[in-house]
């Protein structure tokens, strides 16, 4: 059977209909009956499924193209001339696996641990990842905004159903900042449509466009991706929603849905409104790097660990955006490329390691249902196999030579460089401000003395626990030893993106 | 003329005769019997949907001297206001029965309702107009008051029909203008007569039509000429409120597109301000008040003045495409909201509205399948995808921005985000609260076989909005 011509809507609805029948299949009121058990093995190789199908794709992506792969285009909904259209490229597809990667880790973290409704979690997960592939697969731009704002829906329930205390207000925050930004983009999209006749994206790309009208086009845009990377200053929902998410819920908020941000600049912004973003591109660097420094120094401070994650988070977003943004400072080509592969790499790589970084503050939580780091203390001592992963994941959300966090962070770095002097000092400073708040926090819940008598009491990583931290740590060193196939995957449509992005569409008019 | 001639009318012609055998039939039905004068109504509902579908006509025909048209766009909204009505009655029954309320009045009142509903769709004069929303008008007072012992559906009853009279004699007076200014009272003539004698188009006219729109905004429900709809919704019972919400919209809507669409489409700079100022005040007002009721009717209430407000900003482009938007949304919103109150319904039992939003808490531990119904509603009307709701918002604002407006789509949208907050508070109440109330439904099998259909429908409507999109386009153009 031939595969190629429909993997995407596989990938896309295999999941979503795998949810579905997940919910329907239900777990008889009790997350410990044979039911249960049986709808987890479900979701599981639903998900195992969905990943297999993704390295199918990856097998057969060829990385010498630069254009879409994949392709399937059939008319949706014809009186709006709305398509049904999907293709990846070397921008998507890392998204698209990064995305079927987590999800079935997320699956096996959530086992025993979700104790309320587990059917409609797991659901709620397998969904979820339907809609995001879909978001990282649509080249319409109606179908890209349904997937875009529908995964609001399974998000919102994950963190209100099974959230910690204050999940309500950090649920309905999320919500609607969320959808708050994201409205202007509809607005954009179809006064993009009104301009040139039909929704998919390459249109889009090729209508002529005002200066004046790409900067408010892009005023729009950016609300809705800001909001999701999360920049400074509208990233506030964003401790509340990872603090007060299940482990499950922070891992994919972490590692797929901030991806979307910066995937929506990359995918639309800078191709679509290259003027505009030209117009723009001082401030969004200046944003970046108020998000790398001030968020850094922020994160020094915070006595929450999920908190302190979430933080750094937003700190290593700023690389993203930093990334993409240096072509006009740079002026020259290969620079440009090299930061926007950087921000790509970035997003890969923090999407293992916060998603990692989440599932070790998971590990504790389950243990002594706390996150405050002065409830720990010495956990090196009654858990050492899990002090171990934790050190490491630690050392690549700071950027050590040999993580996967230290690639993305480098190669941004040595395009700002390029840029100015002072982008590349400022930037630079993630990996002082990095260091203090990761490792600071590491010595005060792995190292020092047993702290009370329920760290005492911790057990260690059981096989689940290993496995998925396990493989996360063997993937994070494999992308920080060798990144060579990431970046070769999106050579060839990064450097098409910055051929198409100096090119003004000023001249058109 | 032979009884050929009036095969066009005839879903009215057996709308009516039907229900007045319900009327007589109902004399000899004995208060335990009921259930039977329900049936008789469905049956008269299936025969009356029957009948529009075989006399659907190819071309847009005239009857009654040219008072009365049978084209697709009656066919259309007919067809969704019969299928509403039934739907309805069908949620209301384990309602009325437990509430000893099951009379024959609802379901004749509420049929003699439709039947002024198909009038106005029908309409191609001003006075059949007239005649059709006054037969609609008086159905929905005494609906309103129909629980004899429920002082504040009294209440809420005298409040509309007070108000309405008042808004029906403004209507009235701006026809009368129009008539005086035209001299004719077809909308195909009146247009005719503009468009050969644009001096026509001045102040007087101007008069005439100021007075119209505040009749169709009160009908409407649109601010300022509101306050009437939040206290009947709420003062009403449940099944009444329902009959309200969703078909009357419909009829209301084919008010706005025959007399503003059809009649004074030419002269459509004359009534746009007047449409924008009540647009932009319902999406304000209807949004920000809605978000301070705890009570889910009244909210409900609140939220369909700012859908009409939506609606009306599709109207105020004054375009084809404007017409048709407006006519999905109006369609697919009634249709959610039908679901809506049907929830509401199902959560009500003897001696117990389920009218607060409290009532809503854990309704995901007790029914996780009418929960989630629910969300389907809530999101719907939110306007969030892949419901309906967000297919109609997208054709809306197409309109309005192909029209020209841009910063009235801002504003559209801003609203929207107002509006999430009041429908994602009872999706938290669903699904974040725990019970407390346990007791199980008691509605019948065909109320949750239904209300399923509906929820389903707001979910595959949204995902292949397709057909009925280009049947709107159609009927409009």
């Amino acid at each position: 059977m031939d595969l190629t011509h429909n993997i995407l809507s596989m990938l896309i609805w295999l999941p979503i209909i795998g949810g579905v029948a997940v919910l329907a299949f239900g777990d008889a009121g009790d997350s410990r009956s044979t039911r249960a058990g049986g709808m987890r093995m479900l979701a599981l190789g639903v998900s195992l499924l969905t990943f297999l199908l993704s390295i199918f794709l990856y097998r057969n992506f060829d990385t010498a193209i630069a254009s879409m792969q994949f392709v399937e285009r059939n008319p949706w909904i014809e009186a709006l001339n709305v398509e049904y259209f999907l293709g990846v490229d070397g921008i998507s597809a890392p998204l698209i696996l990064l995305t079927t990667f987590i999800t079935p880790l997320v699956v096996i973290a959530g086992w025993d641990s979700i104790e309320s409704r587990p059917a409609q979690y797991f659901a709620a997960f397998l969904i979820l990842e339907g809609l995001m592939i879909g978001v990282f697969s649509a080249l319409d731009a109606i179908l890209f905004y349904v997937f875009w704002e529908a995964m609001l829906v399974p998000m919102f329930l994950i963190i209100g159903v099974w959230g910690g205390e204050r999940r309500i207000y950090a649920t309905m925050k999320f919500f609607l900042y969320t959808f708050l930004g994201s409205v202007l983009l509809l607005v954009a999209f179809i006064y993009l449509y009104v301009r040139s006749g039909d929704f998919s994206f390459f249109s889009f790309m090729d209508v002529p466009l005002t200066l004046t009208e790409q900067k408010y086009l892009f005023i729009a845009f950016l609300l809705a991706f800001a909001v999701k990377v999360p920049m400074w200053p509208v990233h506030t929902w964003l401790p509340d929603a990872h603090v007060e998410a299940p482990t499950g819920g922070s891992v994919i908020l972490a590692a797929i849905m901030l991806k979307m941000g910066g995937y929506g600049f990359i995918r639309m912004s800078l191709p679509m409104l290259p003027d505009g973003s030209e117009y723009f591109a001082g401030l969004m660097i200046a944003l970046s790097l108020i998000a790398i420094v001030y968020i850094g120094l922020v994160a020094i401070m915070q006595k929450d660990m999920k908190k302190l994650i979430a933080y750094s988070s937003i700190a290593h977003m700023g690389f993203v955006t930093l990334g993409f943004f240096l072509l006009w400072s740079i002026g020259s080509g290969t620079g440009a490329e090299l930061g926007m592969a950087g921000g790509m790499v970035q997003m890969v790589s923090h999407g293992l390691v916060s998603g990692a970084m989440f599932l070790c503050v998971g590990v504790l939580y389950d243990r002594l249902h706390s996150r405050q780091i002065s409830d720990y203390g010495g956990v090196a001592n009654t858990m050492p196999a899990f002090a171990a992963f934790m050190v490491l994941f630690s050392m690549a959300n700071v950027g050590l030579p040999g993580t996967s966090g230290f690639v993305g962070e480098f190669m941004v770095i040595i395009a700002s460089f390029k840029a100015n002097f002072w982008y590349a000092f400022f930037a630079a400073s993630i990996l002082v401000l990095g260091a203090a708040y990761t490792l600071w926090m590491v010595k005060r819940v792995i190292y020092g003395e047993v702290a009370n008598p329920h760290v005492a009491a911790l057990k260690d990583l059981n096989g689940r626990e290993y496995l998925v931290l396990g493989v996360l740590a063997i993937s994070v060193l494999l992308l920080g030893l060798w990144p060579a196939p990431l970046v070769e995957m999106m050579s060839a449509t990064l450097a098409q993106l910055v051929e198409q992005m100096s090119q003004s569409k000023l001249a058109a008019l | 003329m032979t009884l050929n001639d009036f095969a066009p009318a005839a879903p009215e012609i057996v709308l009516l005769t039907l229900l007045c055998a319900v009327l007589l039939a109902d004399l000899f039905v004995r208060d335990e019997n009921r259930v039977v004068t329900f049936w008789l109504s469905i049956v008269a509902l299936a025969l009356t949907g029957l009948s529009l579908v075989m006399t659907a006509p190819v071309e847009s025909i005239l009857l009654f001297d040219g008072s009365y048209i049978s084209d697709s766009l009656s066919q259309m909204l007919k067809l969704a206001s019969v299928i509403l009505v039934g739907v309805g009655f069908v949620y209301a029954r384990d309602y009325l029965q437990q509430n000893q309320l099951l009379k024959g009045e609802f379901y004749v009142l509420g049929l003699f309702g439709l039947l002024g509903m198909m009038v106005m769709m029908s309409a191609n004069s001003l006075l059949t107009m007239y005649l059709g929303l006054e037969t609609l008008a008086l159905s929905q007072y005494a609906l309103v008051a129909f629980d004899r012992n429920s002082k504040s559906g009294a209440e809420s009853a005298m409040k509309y029909f007070v108000l309405g009279a008042i808004a029906s004699g403004a209507l009235l007076y701006g026809i009368s203008w129009i008539y005086g200014v035209t001299g004719n009272l077809q909308f195909q003539d009146i247009a005719a007569a503009i468009s050969a004698n644009p001096e026509m188009n001045g102040m007087p006219l101007w008069f005439g039509v100021a007075f119209v729109i505040v009749g169709i905004a009160f009908k409407f429900g649109a601010v300022p000429f509101h306050m009437w709809l939040p206290d009947v919704y709420q003062g009403a019972r449940t099944p009444v409120t329902l009959y309200i919400a969703a078909g009357p919209k419909l009829a209301a809507l084919a008010l706005i597109l025959r007399i503003l669409g059809e009649g004074l489409g030419g002269v459509h700079e004359t009534w746009q301000g007047m449409i924008m100022v009540v647009a932009v005040l319902s999406l304000v007002v209807g949004n920000i008040v809605a978000i301070a009721q705890a009570n889910i009717k009244r909210m409900l209430g609140y939220s369909t003045i700012a859908h009409v407000g939506f609606i009306l900003a599709a109207v105020f482009c004054g375009t084809e495409q404007g017409y048709a938007a407006a006519l999905f949304y109006t369609l697919t919103y009634a249709v959610m909201v039908a679901g809506a109150f049907g929830v509401v319904i199902l959560l009500s039992r003897q001696g117990f509205e389920a009218e607060n939003l409290g009532d809503f808490k854990g309704l995901n531990a007790r029914s996780p399948w009418f929960a989630l119904m629910m969300l389907f509603f809530m999101f719907g009307l939110t306007g969030v995808p892949p419901w309906v709701g967000f297919i109609a918002k997208v054709t809306a604002i197409d309109s309005v921005l192909t029209a020209g407006f841009p910063a009235l789509a801002v504003l559209m949208v801003l609203a929207s985000v107002v509006g999430a907050f009041y429908y994602l508070r009872v999706v938290w109440y669903m699904y974040f609260d725990a019970a407390e109330d346990r007791s199980v439904f008691q509605a019948g099998l065909e109320t949750r076989f239904v209300l399923s259909l509906n929820g389903i429908a707001v979910l595959l409507l949204g995902v292949l909005p397709g057909w009925l999109l280009k049947l709107c386009l159609d009927a409009i153009g």
